[in-house]
């Protein structure tokens, strides 16, 4: 019961911030309420009583990129236009909508193996198990460390200002 | 009424399409990129439901909403980068006038 609630509070909190990320005219506005639909998200983790990653998407999501997005739309201040809509409003809503009923009727018409096991409750220590023991997931873990070293040399090459233009 | 998985997906399937008309329709990069973490955002929820409703003692589907959020971090570090670097070079960053590459 109170599994019900909490889903129907945070489902409503995201489709509607959602909304208005895409329809808000105000790039700063709809950046805030982008952090409300990531806190919303991770409310919903809780109720599938995915603890660990409830966590890290306050971290990462509400804590990093959030943070991030906001210094983007401060740095390109000067063109606050608001965030109009280009030409293909029509085709791109009727892909949007079709996809969604498609993807409605895949979910609600096939049969899912629900298994009777409750989920666990404390993910953390079975997820680092999972993630690093030797025959577990180790090998993306660096891949991944990789790819996080990668982005943050490609980052600072593609933003930093070139001298020899500057002259 | 019980909450099954089968709202998680519909959820998920609604987040989806909100973030993918908003990436098609938007102008402003940011806003394009705000909406590909909605997408995102979309694809971890149904990765999580499927992993506590039909594998609940394995794990394996936040193991992988975890690489999905390490790909996403380094997404949006590189995708931020590039709009800043579009906004020095062109004083503009709105996507349907920065056509050089368009055929």
């Amino acid at each position: 019961m109170g599994q019900a609630v909490a889903f129907w509070i945070m489902a409503v909190v995201i489709v509607g911030a959602a909304l208005a990320v895409v329809f808000l005219r105000n790039v700063f506005r709809a950046a805030l309420l982008l952090i409300l639909c990531f806190i919303a998200v991770a409310g919903i983790y809780i109720t599938l009583s995915a603890d660990f990653l409830a966590a890290v998407q306050i971290l990462v999501y509400v804590g990093a990129i959030s943070v991030l997005i906001i210094l983007a739309i401060m740095m390109t201040r000067g063109i606050q236009k608001g965030s109009p809509a280009n030409k293909l409003r029509l085709p791109a809503f009727i892909v949007a909508a079709a996809l969604l009923g498609i993807l409605i009727y895949a979910v609600t018409s096939s049969t899912w193996y629900i298994s009777p096991q409750p989920p666990l409750t404390d993910t953390t220590g079975p997820l680092a198990a999972k993630l690093f023991s030797e025959n577990g997931y180790i090998l993306p873990v660096l891949t991944g460390a990789t790819l996080l070293l990668a982005a943050i040399l490609g980052a600072i090459v593609i933003t930093r200002e070139n001298k020899e233009s500057k002259k | 009424m019980t909450i099954g998985l089968t709202h998680y997906l519909v959820l998920s399937a609604v987040l989806f399409c909100i973030g993918l008309y908003g990436a098609l329709t938007r102008r402003n990069a940011v806003i394009i990129l705000m909406c590909i973490e909605l997408m995102l955002n979309a694809v971890n929820i149904s990765l999580i439901a499927f992993s506590s409703y039909i594998v609940p003692q394995l794990l394996t589907g936040q193991v992988f909403a975890i690489f999905v959020m390490v790909v996403a971090a380094a997404e949006v570090a590189v995708g931020l980068a590039i709009v800043l670097a579009i906004y020095r070079h062109f004083k503009d960053i709105d996507i349907d006038n920065i056509n050089l590459l368009k055929w």
